[in-house]
C-alpha cells in the first residue's frame, strides 16, 4: 500500500470524496482506492500474506475435516480434558484481551477523558473482534455448533455460569457493534444515521461495563465448578472471578497498546494526524492505567493464597511454576510499565504490554489445560488442534487488518474533499 | 433418554422467558435449588464382595446396545490396560467400568466399579446452561441429548470424571453416561441391568436412606472387613451410589479430596455477586459520568471567565 501513496495524490481513501471533489465509488473504498490489478499486486507482494496462505493451506482442510469427521479427527478428543486450545486460548484467552472496548468506552464517554478519544475506536474494534472470534472458536469447539442459540431460546439453564457468559457475550457483541456503527456509517457515507447511536451511547457504555464485569468474572467462575481438578494455586473459589476481571483490565489495555503500535508502525499511511500525534501520550496513559491494574492483580493473587492458606504449595514444583508465571506474566510487566511511564518511554511500555499479553494467555492456558487435572497425566494438544487455533487467529488478523485499512478507526473521516 | 417435555413446549417456554431472563437472571441464579428426593433410590456397592467378573459391564453393554468390545468380557488382561498411566474410565462405549487394584495391606485384589454416581446435587446438572440434565424422583440423573449444545462444561464439573463425549461423531455427538437404566428399567420398577447381572450380590439396589442403614450395619457387624466410611454418603453433597471398601478409599482409586458440600457451593460466591453488579453498577457509573460532566462544565466556565478577565485587563 505504502508504495502507491506517492503515485496517486488521492490516496489513501480517508473521506467520501477525492481531493478533486469527485466521490469515491464503493468498489474504490473496498479496494483502498486502487485498481483491482494494483490491489492484487500489493497483496501478492506482502510477505505476511505468504505466511497467511501457508497457514490457510493446511488450516482450511483441517476445518473441513473437523466438520465432516467430528472433533476427534482434529483433537485428541479427551474425556479427561474436555476443554482444549479452542476454548483455552480462543475463549479464555481472547476475551480478556478484548476488554479494551469497555475500558476505553468508560474512560472517554463516562469519565469524559477526551484525551483518549483518538484511540477509542481502535479499542472498540479490538474488543468487538476479540469477542467475535471467541465465538468463532466456540463454533469450532462446540459439539453441536448449530445449537449455539439454544441456551437463549430453546432450553434455558439460567442458574449456570455458562448461561451468563452466553447471554452476556451475545448482548455485549451487539452493544459493541452498535458502538462501532458510526464508523461504518461514515464509511458508507450515511452520517445522518450516526445520530441515533450517539443518543444512546451513554446507555451503551454503561451496559458495556455491567456486561463486561459480569462475563469476564463469569469466565473465571466457570472454573470454580472444578474445585478438585485445578491446582489450588490457580483456583481460588472466592477470588477467581476477581482475578479474571482484574487481569482482563490490563490485558485489554495491553492489547490496544500493541495493536496501536503495530498499526502506527506497519500501516502508518492509514493513521490520521490526530492518532499519530497523540499516540505517544496515549500509550503512556494506557500504560499507567495498566500498571495500576497489574499491581492490583498481583495483590489479590497474594491475598487469595493467604486466604486459602496455600503457602506451603509454593515450595512444591507446582509452586515454582506458579511463581514463574507470576514473575514473568505479572511482576516484569509491572516493573516495565511503571518504569516506562515514569521515564516517558513508550518502547518500555510497549514491551511491558507485549509481555503482559503473553502472561495473560499463559495464565488462561494454565488454568484451562496445564494445571487442570494436575493429579492426572498431562494432555498435549494434537498438532491439528494447534494448527486450527493458529488458522482461526490468522483469520482474526485478516479481518482486523481489513477493517482498520478501510473504516475510520485510526483516522477521522473527511466529509468534505481535502484541500490538496 | 427421551425428552421429558416436548420440544414445542420447551420452545414456547424458552421464548417466553428469554426476554425476561436477562433481567431476572439475578433472581433465578440465587434460587437455584436442586430438588432433594428423600425417596430416591441408589445402589450400595460392596467392594469386599466383588470378584471382578465384569458381568455388570457386559450387562450394561447389552442393555444400552453399545458396540461389542474388542476383547471379550471375561478377558482379564484388560485390567492392566488404561491410557496415560491411569486406569480405564467411562467413555462413549463404556457407561460402567471395572478396575482392579492391588492394595499392599491385603493379599487379594479389590475391584472398583465406576459409573455415574447419580449425585444428590449433581454438578453436571447445575453447570449445564441448557438444562440438559434432570434429577428424577427415583434418583437417576438423566441427560437429554436433544438440547445439549456440546460445550462439555458438565464434564468439567463432574468431580467423578463420569460424562464422556462422543467426539467421533460430526453430526450426532452427545454426552454419554450411565442413566441408571432410567427409561428402560427404573421407570418400570425393574432393577438396573448391572445390579441384576451381579452374581455376587455386590450391588444392592434400594432406597438410599435404607442403603445407608444397611451399610452402617455391615460395618458395625464386621469391623475387620470394612473401613468405617461409606463413600458417597456425603461426598459432593451425597451420591445415590454408595461404596463400602476393606481398605482406605484413596487406595482403590477414589478421590477422597472431594468436598462434602455440593460442587455448586464453590460457584455460589460468584452467583451471589451478580445481582449486586446489576443493581449497583448503573447508578454508580451514571453518577461518575455526571460528576465528570460537571467538572468539565466548571472547567469550561472557569476558562471563559479567565479569558474575559484577561480581555478586561487589556
Ligand atoms: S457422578 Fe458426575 S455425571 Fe453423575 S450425577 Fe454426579 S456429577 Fe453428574
Ligand atoms: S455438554 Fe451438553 S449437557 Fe454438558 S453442559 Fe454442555 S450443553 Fe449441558
Amino acid at each position: 500500500m505504502k508504495m502507491f501513496n506517492p503515485e496517486n495524490v488521492h490516496l489513501p481513501v480517508s473521506g467520501s470524496k477525492k481531493n478533486d471533489g469527485s466521490p469515491w465509488s464503493f468498489q474504490d473504498k473496498v479496494l483502498l482506492g486502487l485498481t483491482p490489478r494494483q490491489y492484487l499486486s500489493q497483496l501478492c507482494r506482502n510477505r505476511v500474506n505468504w505466511l497467511l496462505v501457508l497457514i490457510f493451506g493446511v488450516g482450511i482442510p483441517l476445518i473441513v475435516q473437523r466438520y465432516f469427521y467430528g472433533l476427534a479427527a482434529v483433537t485428541h478428543g479427551s474425556n479427561d480434558y474436555p476443554w482444549g486450545l479452542f476454548l483455552g486460548f480462543g475463549l479464555f484467552g481472547m476475551v480478556p484481551l478484548s476488554a479494551s472496548g469497555f475500558l476505553l468506552g468508560t474512560t472517554v464517554t463516562l469519565f469524559g477523558r477526551k484525551d483518549f478519544h483518538p484511540i477509542e475506536r481502535l479499542a472498540l474494534l479490538n474488543g468487538l473482534l476479540g469477542y467475535f472470534f471467541a465465538v468463532v472458536y466456540l463454533l469450532v469447539d462446540l459439539g453441536m455448533p448449530w445449537r449455539l442459540a439454544y441456551p437463549m431460546f430453546v432450553s434455558l439453564g439460567p442458574a449456570a455460569v455458562l448461561f451468563l457468559v452466553a447471554w452476556h457475550v451475545a448482548t455485549y457483541l451487539s452493544v459493541q457493534i452498535a458502538e462501532l456503527l458510526p464508523a461504518l456509517f461514515e464509511w458508507l457515507n450515511r452520517p445522518a444515521w450516526k445520530h441515533y447511536i450517539a443518543k444512546i451511547s451513554l446507555g451503551l457504555t454503561i451496559a458495556g461495563i455491567i456486561l463486561s464485569t459480569l462475563h469476564q468474572g463469569a469466565l473465571g467462575a466457570l472454573f470454580t465448578y472444578a474445585p478438585t481438578k485445578i491446582h489450588p494455586l490457580w483456583l481460588s473459589t472466592d477470588f477467581q472471578w476477581i482475578h479474571f476481571l482484574c487481569s482482563a483490565v490490563f490485558g485489554g489495555l495491553s492489547m490496544v497498546i500493541i495493536s496501536s503500535f503495530l498499526i502506527s508502525r506497519y500501516a502508518s499511511w492509514r493513521c490520521g494526524k490526530e492518532f499519530s500525534s497523540t499516540l505517544h501520550d496515549i500509550t503512556l496513559g494506557l500504560g499507567k492505567g495498566a500498571s495500576y491494574a497489574v499491581f492490583t492483580y498481583l495483590v489479590i493473587k497474594i491475598v487469595a493464597i493467604a486466604h486459602d492458606n496455600e503457602w506451603e504449595y509454593l515450595l512444591t514444583a507446582w509452586g515454582g511454576y506458579f511463581l514463574l508465571e507470576i514473575a514473568i506474566g505479572v511482576v516484569i510487566p509491572l516493573i516495565l510499565f511503571a518504569r516506562g511511564v515514569r521515564r516517558g518511554s513508550v518502547t518500555t511500555v510497549r514491551w511491558a504490554a507485549a509481555i503482559a499479553v503473553i502472561g495473560i494467555i499463559w495464565n488462561r492456558l494454565n488454568v484451562a489445560i496445564y494445571c487442570f487435572n494436575y493429579q492426572l497425566y498431562q494432555e498435549v494438544p494434537h498438532w491439528k488442534e494447534v494448527w486450527l487455533t493458529v488458522t482461526l487467529y490468522a483469520l482474526y488478523f485478516i479481518v482486523y487488518r481489513f477493517i482498520v485499512y478501510r473504516l475510520p478507526i485510526v483516522f477521522t473521516w473527511n466529509k468534505q474533499s481535502r484541500k490538496p | 433418554m427421551k425428552t421429558q417435555t416436548s420440544r414445542r413446549t420447551l420452545l414456547k417456554k424458552g421464548l417466553g422467558s428469554a426476554a425476561a431472563a436477562i433481567f431476572l437472571r439475578a433472581k433465578t441464579a440465587r434460587s437455584h435449588n436442586i430438588k432433594r428426593y428423600p425417596n430416591s433410590c441408589g445402589v450400595l456397592v460392596d467392594m469386599t464382595r466383588c470378584i471382578g467378573c465384569r458381568s455388570c459391564e457386559a450387562a450394561c453393554n447389552a442393555e444400552q446396545k453399545l458396540p461389542s468390545p474388542a476383547l471379550p468380557f471375561d478377558d482379564r488382561s484388560l485390567f492392566a490396560q488404561g491410557r496415560h498411566g491411569s486406569k480405564r474410565r467411562t467413555d462413549e462405549n463404556h457407561f460402567t467400568v471395572i478396575n482392579r487394584y492391588d492394595p499392599p495391606e491385603i493379599d487379594h485384589p479389590l475391584f472398583r466399579k465406576i459409573q455415574c454416581n447419580h449425585c444428590q446435587e449433581p454438578a453436571c446438572l447445575s453447570s449445564c446452561f441448557v438444562n440438559a440434565y434432570t434429577k428424577t424422583p427415583e434418583g437417576a440423573v438423566i441427560y437429554n441429548p436433544d438440547v445439549c449444545v456440546g460445550c462439555r462444561t458438565c464434564m468439567i464439573a463432574c468431580p467423578f470424571y463420569i460424562p464422556a463425549f462422543r467426539y467421533s461423531s460430526a453430526l450426532h455427538p452427545q454426552i454419554v453416561k450411565c442413566q441408571f437404566c432410567y427409561e428402560t428399567r427404573l421407570k418400570n420398577n425393574l432393577l438396573p441391568a448391572c445390579v441384576e447381572a451381579c452374581p455376587q450380590e455386590a450391588l444392592l439396589f434400594g432406597k438410599r436412606e435404607k442403603l445407608i442403614k444397611i451399610a452402617r450395619h455391615r460395618i458395625r457387624n464386621d469391623r475387620d472387613r470394612y473401613v468405617d466410611h461409606i463413600y458417597g454418603e456425603y461426598e459432593a453433597g451425597g451420591t445415590s451410589w454408595l461404596y463400602l471398601s476393606s481398605v482406605e478409599f484413596d487406595q482403590v482409586g477414589f478421590d477422597t479430596t472431594i468436598p462434602h458440600e455440593p460442587i455448586l457451593n464453590s460457584v455460589k460466591n460468584f452467583l451471589a455477586m451478580v445481582p449486586m453488579v446489576l443493581t449497583i453498577w448503573p447508578p454508580l457509573f451514571a453518577g461518575f459520568h455526571l460528576l465528570a460532566a460537571r467538572r468539565a462544565r466548571a472547567e469550561k466556565t472557569r476558562q471563559e471567565n479567565n479569558r474575559e478577565k484577561a480581555d478586561e485587563d487589556v
